[in-house]
């Protein structure tokens, strides 16, 4: 049956360099809780590496947390990348490690901690996850439906690490599923979208601002097969 | 060359790092890609560029870079300004489009990075 789902679909965690330290599974999922979400996405820099933990505790709360991450491409442009399997986001994280270089220096940019669902440290990623891989957008987006996913280009009303900011356009080529807007963003009509599916999401780095924007799918389930169905606005799914 | 005789005859202003304006500009390196700096920009350089994100200055401090400047009037972000103070490394801002300032850093005697590279 088809309902309304208010997600959040951009969400990181401590494995973010950016991303606070208090961003551990549980606080995630209770600040999700209280803020009436029915899903999101966990969406880190340039890693999957917390995505099964803040899915076993959303499995447990009852929230759907969908497998993501926030891609930087050659041009510095940040992408979402979402999937409903684990071998899907798995392969894309492995591409994606193999185009990074460079190691992080916590100091200057921040820790990156891999954490369990209760929250625990497992270990310390080393790689420079604030770096850009070496693949062009177009390569990206290619790669991210190659394995049925969903590419939805981050925060283009931002004057930094935006499709915008980048590219100074929207290349009507490039096959993205969507846009999000930021939750400082004013209304669309302001940006030169191209008619592109719109998304609002959080971005949120610390946990009480998961939630401050989301986004409203009229979907039988927080899935991505399901937001693509509603971004497309097909069998009668769709953004609200 | 000291950064504080550059910023001096250039007109440049200082918006952080005011503590370390004594360093010894050695060349300098313009890009706008922060993933270009990292992979390519070398230790004692002067970094121009009009990005006023925060992370130029982890950037900046990681390369150990002499300095950042910004280009066309643009001003560092707060957070940016307040980073740069934290890990003392001078942001300094010319009203010059790119292409003028690097002319004349040029001028002043600064060799761009890879000067004596293959071609050149």
């Amino acid at each position: 049956m088809l309902k309304v789902h208010r997600m959040d679909l951009h969400i990181h965690t401590c494995l973010s360099p950016c991303g606070d330290n208090s961003m551990v599974p549980p606080a995630i999922i209770e600040r999700a809780l209280s803020a009436g979400l029915q899903g999101m996405a966990i969406c880190d820099h340039n890693s999957a590496a917390n995505v099964r933990a803040v899915r076993e505790a959303g499995v447990e709360a009852g929230v759907e947390v969908i497998a993501g991450m926030e891609v930087t491409s050659a041009e510095e442009i940040h992408l979402l990348a979402l999937f409903d399997a684990y071998f899907q986001v798995d392969t894309f994280a492995d591409l994606v490690a193999a185009h990074l270089s460079g190691v992080n220096d916590p100091d200057l940019f921040g820790d990156q901690i891999v954490v369990d669902r209760h929250g625990d440290p497992v270990a310390l990623e080393e790689a420079l996850l604030i770096g850009a891989v070496d693949l062009e957008i177009g390569r990206i987006v290619e790669e991210i439906h190659r394995l049925n996913g969903l590419a939805i280009a981050s925060h283009v009303d931002k004057q930094a690490f935006s499709l915008l900011s980048q590219l100074g356009f929207i290349p009507a080529d490039l096959g993205l599923d969507g846009v999000e807007l930021s939750r400082h963003a004013g209304r669309q009509e302001q940006y030169p979208l191209l008619g592109l599916p719109v998304v609002r999401c959080s971005d949120a780095h610390f946990p009480e601002e998961i939630g401050k924007a989301d986004t409203a799918f009229v979907v039988e389930e927080a899935t991505v097969a399901e937001i693509g169905l509603a971004l497309a606005q097909k069998r009668g799914r769709r953004v609200a | 060359m000291r950064l504080k005789e550059v910023a001096k005859k250039l007109e440049l202003e200082v918006r952080s790092g005011a503590g370390r304006l004594e360093a010894e500009v050695r060349g300098g390196y313009a890009s706008d890609l922060m993933s270009d700096v990292i992979a390519n920009a070398e230790e004692g350089c002067l970094w121009v560029t009009l990005q006023t994100h925060v992370n130029i200055v982890a950037v900046a401090a990681m390369k150990e870079l002499a300095g950042i400047i910004l280009v066309n009037g643009r001003e560092p972000q707060e957070e940016t300004v307040a980073k740069g103070d934290e890990k003392n490394v001078p942001i300094l801002v010319s009203r010059l489009p790119a292409f003028e300032l690097i002319g004349r850093l040029h001028r002043l005697g600064i060799p761009g990075q890879g000067a004596d590279a293959e071609g050149s």
